[in-house]
C-alpha cells in the first residue's frame, strides 16, 4: 500500500461513520475501526522492508514552485509512530464504542477521531516540512473538536480554546522556523534537510530557526512553560484523553524533535534549551501530579512529566539517550493509554473520579484492579514491567550527563523518578486498596468485556514487553533510533544489567524514596495546601483578557460603529503608506514624450474637472449632484474614445445610463436633499483629507504617465496572438473572452451574485413589517401630469426592435471590432428598461416571458459549458478554438467557442442589470396600496 | 495632455473621497461612483495615453496597451453591480430605521445600540442545551 494512501485512509474513513451511525453504534465504530485497521495493515506490510533499513517513499509534485511536494516516507521512526497512532487508535475506537453514552452522536465522534488520526499519521509520514506543517495545523484543529466534544460544558469549551490557542500559536511560530530551516538547507524535503546538519548549524539563522521550531514542539508536547494547557484538555471524554495524551497529540512535538534531531541536535544551544526545558517539565509535572485528586488530572500531570523525561533524553543529544527516548515513547504509550482507560472505567462505575471519595474498589472490580496495578506499577518503574526498562536507560544516560556539576542531573533525574513512584502508587492505592467507601451512591462493578478489552490488551503488552524486551521492542527501537540518529543502532534492552551500572542504584533509591514519600504524604499535602502558588490558568486567562481588551480598545477607537470614522482613518492610513513610499524613492522627472493637447479634448477635460468639483460642493441638492455625476460619466466615456479605447467608451456610456436609472429609482425613495449637519471643522478636515488624496493620486498618475513601462508589456503577447491564437482582431475582446477568460468567468459570476443579493435584500426588506409600514407611510411624490405619455410609449415600442438589432450587431462584431457581450447585454437592458419607464413596472413585468434569474443562470451555465467543452477535447478548462465556415450565400465567417463564451457574458449581464433595476422598481409598487401603473398602453 | 488627465484623476478622487466621508447614504454612494471613475481612469492611464491607436489588428500598427482596457471594461460593469448592491443596502437601512445616516448612533462602549425589537438578536442568546453525560 502506498504511504500516501495510508495517510489518506483515515481521512477517507472519516466520511463514513456519520452515515453508518443511523444503523447504530456498532456499525459506526466498525467502519471507523475498519479504516484504521486497513491503514495499519498497509503500514505493517512495509514493516519488514523498513526494519531492514530500507525506507519506503512516494512523491507527487504539488506546488513545485514553492518547493511543496506531497511526499511521504516510511522509515523506522515513521513506522514506530504510525504504528502507535493506528494501533492505539484501533483500541480507542473499541473502547469509545462502549464508553460513549447512547445519546452521544457516535458517528460524529468517530469522524472527528479519524480526522485527528489522519492528521497525526500525516505528520509522521510526511517527508516534506511544508506538508508536515499542513498536517500539524490539522491536528490542532481536529483536536479542538475532540477536546471541546461536550460543547455544553464550560470547562470543555475553555479547555479546547486554550489547547487551540497554545498549540496553534506554537504552530505559527513553527511555520516561520520551518521556512527558515528550508531556506538554509535549500530544500523542504526532510530526507535532505537531515543530511545538511553542518550548513544548518553553521548558519547565523540557526538559533532563530531552532527557537521557533522548538516553540512549536514545546507547545504541542506541553513542555514548560507551556505545560498548562494539557490538564485543561482533560475536559474531553476519556477516550479522547487516552488517545491524545498517550500516543498522539502530545507525542507530535517529540516526534518533531526526533525527526529533526540529526539536523538540529548536538549543539550547546540545543542541549541548553531542550534538556533544560525537559528536566524542568519532568520535575514540575511530577510534583504537581503528587497533589492532584482527580484521576485524570494525576494522569495528565504525569503525562507532562513523562514528556519532559523524553524531551530531556532527546536534549542530551547522544545516540544512547535518543535510543532510550524511543523506548520510553513506546512504553509510555502502552501504560498511559491503559491507565486513562482505567480512569474512564472507574468514572463509569463509581460516578466520580475524585480519589478522595474512592477506595477499596479492589474487590468490586478485580479485572480493572489487575489492569490498573500492572499499568501503574509500570509507570512507577517497577521490574519486570516495561516502564522499568526505559527508566533504567534514562537514569543510565542521566548519570553520564554533566550540567553545571556532574551530580546535578543524576540527582534531579532520580528525584523525578522518585516522585513518579509516589504518584503512581497513590493512584493505585487510593482507588483500589483500603476500605470500600459507603459514600458511593451505588455498588460499582467491573464493566463488560468491551470496555476492559482494550486496556487489558495494553496491560498484557506491558508485561510481555517487560519480560521479553528484545523480541518485542528490539527491532522497532533499533529502526526508530537508527532513523533518528542516522546511524545503525543496536540497543541492548534488558531487565538486568548487573550490579555495576549507576542506574540500578538510582532506581533503588527512587523506589525506596518514593515509598517513604508515600508514607509522609498527609504531612506533605498539608504543607502543599498551605503554600500559595501561581495558577497557570489564571495567568493565561488574564493574558487573554488583556489581549482582548487591548484589541477591543483599538477597534473601538478606530471603528466605533461610525462608517465615516472607519473611512477617514483608513484613507489616512493609505495616504501615509503612499507618502512613505514617495519618500524612499528617487524624484527625478519622467522623460517620456507627452501628447500634444488637442482643442476639444482640453475643453472636455476642463469640464469634467469642473463638474467633479461642483459635485463635491453642491452635493446637498441630490438631483443636481446626480446630473453632474452623469455629466462626468459621459465625459469620461468621451475620454476613453479619444484615447483609443472604443470598447471602454461603449461600455462606460451604457453603464452610465443604467447607473443613472438606478440612482433615480433610489432617489424616488430617499429624501432629495442632504441636510447640512457636519460642523465647519469636520468639513474642513474632510476637505483636507480629500485634497491630499486627490493631489496624491494626481501626482502618482502623472509620474506614471511620464515614464515608460519598467517591464516588457504582457500585452505584446496578446497583441501578437490576438489573430493567430484567438481568431479575433479586437485585442481587448480577445483578452476578455479568451486569454483572460477565466477572470471574466469569475467576474460575470460575481455580477450575477450581486444581482441575486439585491433580490434577496429586497425580499428581506419586504418581509419586514417595519419596512412595509414605513413604505406605506411615505409621503406621496407629485406625479408628472401624465405618468405614461403616449408619445413616449410609441417611441419606445418603435425603438425596441431597432435597439435589439443593434445589440445583436454589437455582440456579433465584438470579436473583431469594438463591442462584445458586455456592451450588448447593456444595450439590451437599456432597450427593455425603456419599456419599464414608458409603461410602468407591472405592465412590463407581465410581459416578461423569462425571469431575470433564468438569464443569469443561463449566462453562467453557457460560459461554464463552453469552458467544459474544452475538457472534452482533452484541453484545459476554457481553452478556446475557432474555425472558418463558408456557407453560401454568405461570405466566409468565423465560428469561435469564444463567441459562445461571450454569449454567456451577454446573458449574465442582461439578467443581472435587469434583475437589479426591476427589483428596485418592484419596491416602488409597495409605496401605494392600489398601484396606478397598470395602465395598458 | 497627460497633466490634464492626471488632474482629472485627482479631481475625481477628491470628490469621491469628500463625498464618501459625508454622513448620509446617498452622497456616500455617489462618492463611491466617483472613486470608481477615478480608479478606472487611473488603471486605463497606466497603459499610457495614445490617440488614434485602437488595439484592433489590421487597423493599427503600434496600438495602445489593450490589457488595461480589458481590465477596466470588466471593472466598469462590476462597479455597476457593486453600486446597485450598496444602493439596495442603503434603501433597506432607510426603510428599517427611517433614517439614511451611515453612522450608527454612538453608544458608550462604541457599539451599535440594538434598537431592534425583532427576536433574531435574542435567538442568538439561547441557553445551552442540557448537559449530556458520558
Amino acid at each position: 500500500m502506498s504511504p500516501a494512501l495510508i495517510a489518506a485512509l483515515p481521512f477517507l474513513g472519516a466520511l463514513f461513520p456519520g452515515l453508518a451511525a443511523r444503523f447504530g453504534r456498532g456499525p459506526a465504530a466498525l467502519i471507523a475501526g475498519l479504516a484504521t485497521a486497513l491503514a495499519l495493515a498497509g503500514l505493517l506490510s512495509h514493516a519488514p522492508q523498513v526494519l531492514a533499513g530500507q525506507p519506503v517513499s512516494v512523491r507527487f509534485s504539488w506546488i513545485p514552485a514553492l518547493g511543496l511536494d506531497a511526499s511521504f516516507r516510511i522509515d523506522g521512526l515513521g513506522l514506530m509512530f504510525a504504528g502507535l497512532i493506528l494501533g492505539i487508535g484501533l483500541l480507542i475506537i473499541l473502547y469509545a464504542r462502549f464508553y460513549l453514552d447512547d445519546r452521544e452522536p457516535i458517528g460524529r465522534f468517530m469522524s472527528y477521531l479519524l480526522l485527528f488520526q489522519g492528521a497525526m499519521v500525516g505528520i509522521v509520514l510526511s517527508d516534506n516540512i511544508l506538508l508536515l506543517l499542513v498536517f500539524w495545523e490539522l491536528t490542532s484543529l481536529s483536536s479542538f473538536l475532540l477536546i471541546g466534544w461536550w460543547q455544553t460544558r464550560a470547562e470543555g469549551r475553555q479547555g479546547a480554546r486554550m489547547a487551540l490557542a497554545v498549540t496553534g500559536g506554537g504552530g505559527l511560530a513553527m511555520i516561520a522556523g520551518m521556512l527558515i530551516l528550508g531556506n538554509i538547507a535549500g530544500s523542504h524535503d526532510i530526507s535532505v534537510i537531515v543530511t545538511r546538519a553542518a550548513e544548518i548549524q553553521a548558519s547565523p539563522l540557526y538559533l532563530p530557526a531552532l527557537i521557533l521550531i522548538l516553540l512549536g514542539a514545546f507547545t504541542k508536547s506541553a513542555q514548560f512553560p507551556f505545560h498548562f494547557w494539557l490538564p485543561h484538555a482533560m475536559a474531553a471524554p476519556t477516550p479522547v484523553s487516552a488517545y491524545l495524551h498517550s500516543a498522539t497529540m502530545v507525542k507530535a512535538g517529540l516526534f518533531l524533535m526526533a525527526r529533526l534531531w540529526p539536523a538540529l541536535a548536538g549543539t550547546p544551544e540545543w542541549t541548553a534549551i531542550v534538556a533544560t526545558a525537559g528536566l524542568i517539565t519532568l520535575l514540575l509535572g511530577a510534583k504537581i501530579a503528587l497533589f492532584k485528586d482527580d484521576l485524570k488530572a494525576i494522569l495528565a500531570f504525569s503525562t507532562v512529566s513523562h514528556l519532559g523525561l523524553i524531551t530531556f533524553l532527546l536534549g542530551l543529544g547522544t545516540k544512547a539517550a535518543a535510543t532510550a527516548a524511543m523506548l520510553h515513547i513506546l512504553c509510555h504509550a502502552s501504560f498511559k493509554a491503559a491507565l486513562f482507560m482505567v480512569a474512564g472505567i472507574v468514572d463509569h462505575a463509581a460516578h466520580t473520579r475524585d480519589i478522595r471519595s474512592l477506595g477499596g474498589l479492589r474487590k468490586a472490580m478485580p479485572v480493572t484492579f489487575l489492569i490498573a496495578a500492572i499499568a501503574s506499577l509500570s509507570m512507577a518503574g517497577f521490574p519486570p514491567l516495561n516502564g522499568f526498562l526505559s527508566k533504567e536507560l534514562m537514569l543510565e544516560e542521566a548519570s553520564h550527563a554533566v550540567w553545571l556539576t556532574p551530580w546535578l542531573v543524576p540527582a534531579l533525574a532520580t528525584i523525578g523518578a522518585l516522585f513518579s513512584v509516589t504518584y503512581a502508587l497513590r493512584f493505585l492505592a487510593q482507588t483500589f486498596l483500603g476500605t470500600p467507601r459507603e459514600s458511593l451512591d451505588h455498588a460499582p462493578h467491573d464493566p463488560g468485556f468491551g470496555l476492559w478489552a482494550a486496556p487489558a490488551l495494553l496491560a498484557a503488552l506491558v508485561v510481555a514487553s517487560g519480560l521479553l524486551p528484545m523480541p518485542i521492542f528490539g527491532p522497532i527501537v533499533d529502526a526508530a533510533a537508527g532513523a533518528v540518529t542516522g546511524a545503525p543502532v543496536h540497543a541492548h534492552i534488558a531487565l538486568w544489567h548487573g550490579l555495576q551500572p549507576a542506574a540500578l542504584w538510582m532506581s533503588l533509591a527512587a523506589i525506596g524514596g518514593g515509598l517513604i514519600l508515600l508514607g509522609l504524604y498527609p504531612r506533605l499535602r498539608a504543607i502543599w495546601d498551605a503554600t500559595p502558588r501561581p495558577e497557570a490558568k489564571a495567568i493565561f486567562d488574564a493574558l487573554i483578557a488583556a489581549l482582548v481588551a487591548a484589541a477591543d480598545g483599538l477597534t473601538a477607537r478606530l471603528h466605533n460603529g461610525a462608517l465615516s470614522r472607519a473611512l477617514w482613518t483608513s484613507t489616512l492610513a493609505i495616504l501615509a503608506a503612499g507618502l512613505w513610499a514617495f519618500w524612499g524613492a528617487p524624484h527625478a522627472p519622467g522623460q517620456r514624450t507627452l501628447l500634444q493637447p488637442g482643442g476639444v479634448a482640453v475643453v472636455g477635460g476642463v469640464i469634467l474637472i469642473l463638474a467633479a468639483l461642483a459635485t463635491a460642493f453642491r452635493h446637498r441638492d441630490r438631483v443636481l449632484a446626480l446630473i453632474l455625476t452623469a455629466i462626468v460619466g459621459l465625459l469620461l466615456s468621451g475620454a476613453f474614445a479619444w484615447f483609443s479605447a472604443p470598447d471602454l467608451a461603449l461600455t462606460q456610456i451604457s453603464v452610465e445610463v443604467v447607473t443613472a436609472l438606478l440612482m433615480l429609482l433610489a432617489l424616488n425613495f430617499l429624501p432629495d436633499h442632504t441636510p447640512a449637519e457636519s460642523s465647519a471643522l469636520r468639513r474642513l478636515r474632510d476637505l483636507a483629507i480629500a485634497a491630499c488624496a486627490g493631489l496624491g493620486t494626481a501626482a502618482l498618475a502623472f509620474a506614471l504617465m511620464t515614464r515608460d513601462a519598467a517591464f516588457p508589456l504582457i500585452s505584446d503577447y496578446h497583441w501578437a496572438q490576438s489573430k493567430p491564437g484567438a481568431g479575433g482582431t479586437n485585442a481587448v475582446n480577445t483578452i476578455i473572452v479568451d486569454f483572460r477568460g477565466y477572470d471574466t468567468y469569475g467576474e460575470i459570476t460575481v455580477l450575477g451574485i450581486a444581482a441575486l443579493v439585491i433580490f434577496a435584500l429586497a425580499e428581506a426588506v419586504l418581509g419586514s413589517a417595519r419596512a412595509r409600514s414605513f413604505l406605506a407611510r411615505m409621503p406621496q411624490r407629485h406625479d408628472a401630469g401624465d405618468a405614461h405619455p403616449a408619445m413616449l410609449i410609441v417611441g419606445t415600442r418603435f425603438l425596441l426592435p431597432v435597439a435589439l438589432t443593434v445589440g445583436v450587431y454589437i455582440y456579433l462584431r465584438g470579436h473583431n471590432l469594438p463591442g462584445g457581450g458586455f456592451v450588448a447585454g447593456l444595450v439590451f437592458s437599456i432597450a427593455l428598461l425603456w419599456q419599464y419607464i414608458a409603461s410602468g413596472y407591472l405592465w412590463s413585468d407581465h410581459r416578461q416571458r423569462f425571469n431575470h434569474h433564468a438569464f443569469i443562470g443561463a449566462g453562467v451555465l453557457t460560459a461554464s459549458l463552453t469552458g467544459l467543452g474544452a475538457w472534452a477535447m482533452g484541453l484545459p478548462f476554457l481553452t478556446s478554438g475557432y474555425t472558418y465556415v463558408h456557407l453560401w450565400p454568405l461570405e466566409e465567417f468565423e465560428l469561435a467557442t469564444a463567441a459562445l463564451f461571450d454569449l454567456g457574458v451577454f446573458f449574465c449581464v442582461l439578467g443581472a442589470v435587469m434583475l437589479s433595476l426591476a427589483t428596485l422598481s418592484r419596491l416602488a409598487q409597495h409605496l401605494r396600496p392600489a398601484p396606478s401603473g397598470t395602465k395598458e398602453a | 495632455m497627460e497633466l490634464l488627465v492626471a488632474l482629472a484623476i485627482g479631481a475625481l478622487t477628491f470628490t469621491g473621497t469628500y463625498l464618501m466621508l459625508r454622513l448620509r447614504s446617498f452622497p456616500v454612494i455617489l462618492g463611491l461612483t466617483f472613486l470608481s471613475y477615478a480608479v478606472n481612469l487611473f488603471i486605463f492611464a497606466a497603459g499610457r495615453l495614445k490617440t488614434a491607436a485602437e488595439p484592433i489588428v489590421g487597423q493599427t500598427e503600434v496600438p495602445t496597451d489593450p490589457l488595461p482596457q480589458a481590465l477596466v471594461l470588466t471593472a466598469i460593469v462590476i462597479s455597476f453591480g457593486m453600486t446597485a448592491v450598496i444602493v439596495m443596502m442603503g434603501l433597506g437601512a432607510y426603510f428599517e430605521t427611517g433614517e439614511d445616516r451611515v453612522d450608527a448612533p454612538e453608544g458608550r462602549d462604541g457599539r451599535v445600540e440594538d434598537a431592534s425589537d425583532d427576536p433574531v438578536g435574542a435567538a442568538a442568546e439561547t441557553p445551552m442545551p442540557k448537559e449530556s453525560r458520558a
